[in-house]
């Protein structure tokens, strides 16, 4: 690469990866119909957070904060619609949490299990305190402390969740 | 090739989609008195400006309006003092009117009373610039018919005599003058003896025995042995009559019915005809003349 070539954007040894077609709005789905399904039958159901796992996951592969943020946004309208939740109070939350992944995407590793499972963690309580202060500030609804030990149960189930989960949707990634 | 990252169109992007789901929220959502949250958003986004705009719309108003209120209440207040101060000259000039208005009233009553004897008014317009004399200026002079060693009196008492006439003034030497004398008699016991001034606020009778009985608040009158005064003029009150030793005579002194010291109006008498004692008449009977104004000759009464 020449001087006076200036090429600024990704590194060059991170990949985009580029998934069959479908696979991203099928796995959207699923992952909503599998969270309605769940809790019906098994309590313990209701701590997963499928949407955002998919969500995390579909960010942090196209490391395109633009389609990160889009992809977040429309999980969120989704989830918000089958809930009792206002058209928007997933979809904030999931809309950040997309952005930030696409752009943490870009300048980290996050295929190592290690840190999907970090990750993971770290934007499941990402997503839970912009949904909270949202909550807070336009709901009027003031929550309990958010740090409590349900929280922090819910985002290790998540986490790990998310090894087994993550690696399974590698498969729907198309070679390059 | 320059090949610019899209960071700030994903973040405006970004921006843009939060916005538009907080909007989508504000639509739904509905806070208290079930308004919508987008109306709350709206109006209180649009109140404080409509406030600030209220505020300072009135501020300037008050403002713009206080600095030419000032201006007129400063010109204003100028000529509502002025006009006060006038005012208050003008008050003090009626005080002095009617205050004059009475003194005259009195001297007319006084004269209406005895109307046998000619008398002519006159005001005083000036005294003596040496405080050694005692006496004063009229307005009446020959060209009035004042002569000289006529007697001046007040309806109180004797004032003094005319020592020197000009044509449109005289002189009248008053009876605290140690130059003057006054031939009086003492109202009781009708002892005769001149009243001569002292110089002093307080007259001497001069002559009266030490034998004679005299008492303090006694009455002394003119005797009309001056050829000045007619006979029974009020002179003064005694206050002190204390024997002499080294001399026959008592020491008496008298205090002036008049008020020399507040002379302002008083009477010339044109001859020396007696008083003949007659009841005062009614003030509210009595002619009204109009006291003369400053330099003029008072209007005589029909």
């Amino acid at each position: 690469m020449e001087n006076s070539d200036v090429y600024v954007g990704p590194e060059p040894h991170i990949e985009v990866y580029k998934y069959y077609g479908g696979v991203v709005p099928a796995a959207v789905i699923l992952a909503l119909l599998l969270q309605a399904f769940f809790p019906i039958y098994f309590h313990w159901a209701g701590y997963l957070e499928l949407p955002l796992l998919v969500t995390l996951y579909f960010a942090l592969s196209k490391r395109n904060p633009s389609s990160g943020l889009m992809l977040g946004m429309a999980v969120g309208l989704l989830q918000d619609s089958l809930s009792r939740t206002p058209l928007g109070l997933y979809g904030i939350a999931k809309t950040m949490v997309g952005f930030t992944a696409s752009s943490i995407g870009a300048r980290i590793d996050v295929e190592h299990p290690i840190s999907r499972f970090l990750l993971t963690i770290a934007f499941y309580l990402f997503h839970h305190a912009i949904f909270a202060v949202t909550s807070h500030f336009l709901l009027a609804q003031h929550g309990e402390a958010y740090f409590k030990m349900p929280l922090l149960i819910a985002a290790l189930v998540n986490a790990v969740i998310a090894t087994g989960l993550f690696p399974l949707l590698d498969r729907f990634r198309r070679p390059s | 090739m320059v090949a610019i990252p899209s960071r700030h169109k994903s973040l405006t992007l970004l921006a843009a989609m939060i916005i538009a789901q907080l909007l989508l929220l504000a639509v739904q959502i509905k806070r208290d008195q079930q308004v919508r949250l987008i109306r709350v958003w709206a109006v209180d986004l649009v109140s404080p400006v409509q406030r600030l705009s209220s505020w300072m719309i009135d501020d300037l108003g008050n403002v713009w309006g206080g600095y030419i209120g000032l201006r007129h209440a400063r010109q204003d207040n100028q000529a509502l003092r002025a006009e006060l101060d006038r005012l208050k000259i003008r008050n003090a000039e009626l005080e002095g009117r009617a205050l004059e208005a009475d003194r005259l009233s009195t001297l007319l009553n006084f004269r209406n009373s005895h109307t046998e004897v000619p008398m002519l008014a006159a005001r005083v317009i000036g005294a003596s610039p040496d405080s050694t004399s005692q006496v004063m200026f009229i307005n009446r002079g020959s060209r009035d018919g004042v002569r000289r060693d006529m007697g001046v009196i007040t309806p109180d008492g004797v004032v003094g005599k005319i020592i020197a006439v000009y044509a449109d003034t005289s002189q009248v030497l008053l009876v605290g003058d140690k130059e003057s004398g006054v031939g009086a008699l003492l109202a009781t016991s009708r002892t005769q003896g001149p009243v001569k001034g002292t110089g002093e606020p307080r007259l001497s009778l001069e002559y009266i025995s030490n034998d004679e009985k005299v008492t303090v608040g006694e009455q002394v009158l003119t005797s009309g042995q001056d050829r000045i005064f007619p006979k029974d003029l009020p002179v003064g009150t005694v206050v002190e009559a204390v024997p002499e030793p080294k001399t026959p005579f008592m020491r008496i002194r008298v205090t002036p019915a008049a008020h020399l010291d507040r002379l302002e109006e008083v009477l010339v008498l044109l001859s020396r005809q007696e008083f003949t004692p007659k009841k005062e008449i009614d003030a509210s009977t009595a002619p009204v003349i109009a006291p003369p104004a400053t330099g003029q000759t008072p209007a005589r009464p029909q």
